[in-house]
């Protein structure tokens, strides 16, 4: 009798706590579907029709938005971006963690807290002299200025993470590898960065979310639209065209559909980069 | 002999060198678009300059001055301490309530991680603009044509129809509350990646004492969690205290003072009235709030891990 009813509270409980889960859940994707549903919209159903699934689907929006939209100009640069600031960073951050974590030099540890501090310190004013100083050196509006200021955007997370995870790695096989005549060089991109492949992925994963979604510097640098990155796009989009929801839908459905395949497959990953950058932070 | 010694500092000048060719490309990188800019907020703050002209003109702390009497300013901070105060506490009780659901054995508890986290995913930019739609006030032909208001007049809540982000009294509110569904999911990560490092048998030992789940709860779980509460509040306050492109997506960029926010003001008197060493002192004011609060937490919560 006592074991029944202990029994039914818990499963009363377990319905209430999935009920609640699943409303949250809902909450999470339902504006996600509205988005692609109403690209699917012509601009007089969007203003009309309002079941979720509508009666006819115009996917001709998204041809329209990657076109006539400048869509494609926007997605091509972002993935140009997002492939060299995080190849970029890979390189740079996998060189000076490397050299942080393992080799032996005067000021090691002056140069590593200046990157630790960096990421403690928040001014939120430092993109006025930025942009300021982009401008001087006439890299404001280029791709490579982008780029640049974007590779050190993600530099000292990088190369916190990527040091803490040489810290832990031992050390065997790169002494084996000194000893038969390997220079430090060939060591690090022989030895070390395979050895270390899954903190680079985590790298990997977090700075191409980071790039993709970057708006503020792209706000600020890039004014020509042949440059623009998917989010200035479709803001500068959204600026113009600010009647056009179905097209405007259409936009965003492209640039989150690599969001969330990326995210889908990466998940583990991603979480994982999460907790350490938190820990940093 | 000599050939030898010299072989050694060559060999030991090689080493020494080659650290720092390691770490160059950072360190440049990080010099320039860092390290440079950094240093130039404090000088040009200042400053009085436009941006444009050759010459800035040093006027002391004349900025610093203005800023204590800048009205929009402070109003701005409010704000932004509002749209703090609903993450600290709506997102982050949400965030809790949700991580503590998660933490027994529970069916689909994959599926709701990987759902929780799809917001925290997307940017800024696409969440402002898909939410700016749903809450659009636009009418066509007498009906709705926002989600949110087309909804309450179907239930017949027609008293409950707003313009939500132009309306003053709604506009802030609705970005808070979008701003607290796009962060849940991550201080849900957090706290359930906290509450997954407390050991079992803490629980399993107050049980046999004979505590109750509340009891246990507010005993073992609580005082357990209370490193990683300071952590989220710290990330949460920063995070939504420099919230912006948010407020730019969802309420566009013109000048309504109702939705002003601190970095939004740094921005205007940069790119709006070019005066660009303002600029900075707004930035330094406000990076220094920002740190006072982050350290004052980490005392707080270091004082409690002695108790």
């Amino acid at each position: 009798m006592f074991h029944n009813k202990y029994r039914a509270a818990k499963t009363l409980t377990s319905i209430l706590t999935h009920i609640f889960l699943m409303a949250v859940a809902a909450t999470c994707l339902f504006p996600l579907l509205w988005m692609v549903r109403s690209a699917l919209m012509t601009n007089e159903t969007i203003f009309t029709d309002k079941s979720f699934i509508p009666q006819s689907l115009h996917f001709k929006n998204f041809y329209l938005a990657w076109t006539a939209g400048g869509f494609a100009t926007y997605f091509l640069n972002s993935v140009l971006y997002t492939v060299c600031v995080v190849f970029g960073i890979v390189l740079i951050a996998s060189l000076a963690a490397y050299a942080f974590s393992r080799l032996k030099f005067p000021g090691k540890n002056f140069f590593f807290y200046i990157f630790l501090a960096a990421m403690m310190i928040p001014l939120p004013g430092s993109f006025v002299p930025l942009y300021v100083l982009m401008t001087k050196l006439h890299l404001a509006n280029t791709r490579i200025g982008y780029i640049l200021c974007m590779i050190n955007v993600g530099l000292s997370l990088s190369i916190y993470m990527l040091k803490t995870f040489f810290d832990k790695m031992p050390s065997a096989l790169e002494d084996a590898a000194r000893m038969d005549g390997c220079s430090r060089i060939g060591i690090w991109l022989h030895v070390a960065l395979p050895l270390a492949r899954p903190a680079i992925a985590v790298i990997i994963i977090f700075n191409t979310l980071n790039v993709w979604n970057e708006y503020v510097l792209a706000m600020l640098l890039l004014n020509d639209q042949s440059l623009m990155p998917l989010q200035r796009g479709l803001m500068v989009f959204q600026g113009s065209h600010s009647v056009d929801y179905p097209l405007l839908m259409a936009g965003l459905s492209i640039t989150v559909a690599p969001v969330v395949l990326v995210y889908l497959f990466m998940q583990k990953h991603i979480i994982k980069g999460l907790c350490a950058g938190a820990v940093a932070g | 002999m000599t050939a030898n010694t010299r072989k050694i500092s060559f060999e030991g000048l090689r080493e020494l060198l080659g650290g720092y060719f390691f770490i160059l490309p950072a360190v440049l990188i990080f010099s320039v678009f860092y390290i440079y800019p950094f240093v130039q907020t404090f000088i040009l703050s200042l400053r009085e300059w436009n941006g444009i002209s050759l010459n800035s003109q040093f006027i002391g702390f004349d900025n610093f001055q203005e800023i204590l009497q800048d009205g929009v300013w402070w109003l701005s901070m409010w704000h932004a301490a509002y749209i703090t105060l609903i993450a600290l506490t709506f997102q982050n009780a949400l965030a809790f309530a949700l991580a503590l659901s998660c933490d027994r054995d529970i069916r689909l508890r994959k599926f709701y991680r990987v759902v929780f986290y799809l917001p925290p995913v997307l940017s800024e930019v696409v969440v402002g603009l898909i939410w700016q739609w749903i809450l659009y006030a636009g009418m066509q032909n007498g009906e709705h044509v926002g989600l949110l208001n087309y909804f309450l007049t179907k239930i017949h809540m027609n008293h409950l129809v707003h313009a939500w982000l132009s309306d003053p009294k709604t506009a802030l509110t609705c970005i808070a509350i979008v701003h607290s569904w796009k962060g849940f999911g991550w201080g849900f990560i957090i706290l359930l990646a906290g509450l997954q490092t407390i050991d079992r048998q803490l629980y399993e030992a107050a049980r046999v004492d004979g505590a109750g789940s509340f009891s246990i709860f507010k005993n073992v779980t609580i005082p357990m969690m209370i490193p990683v509460f300071v952590m989220v509040m710290i990330l949460t306050i920063l995070g939504s205290m420099q919230v912006f492109v948010l407020v730019l997506s969802m309420v566009g960029q013109g000048l309504v003072y109702h939705t002003e926010v601190p970095v939004t003001r740094i921005l205007a008197s940069m790119t709006g009235t070019s005066r660009f060493g303002y600029a900075c002192a707004l930035g330094i004011v406000f990076g220094l709030i920002l740190m006072v609060f982050s350290f004052t937490l980490n005392k707080i919560s270091r004082k409690f891990k002695q108790e």
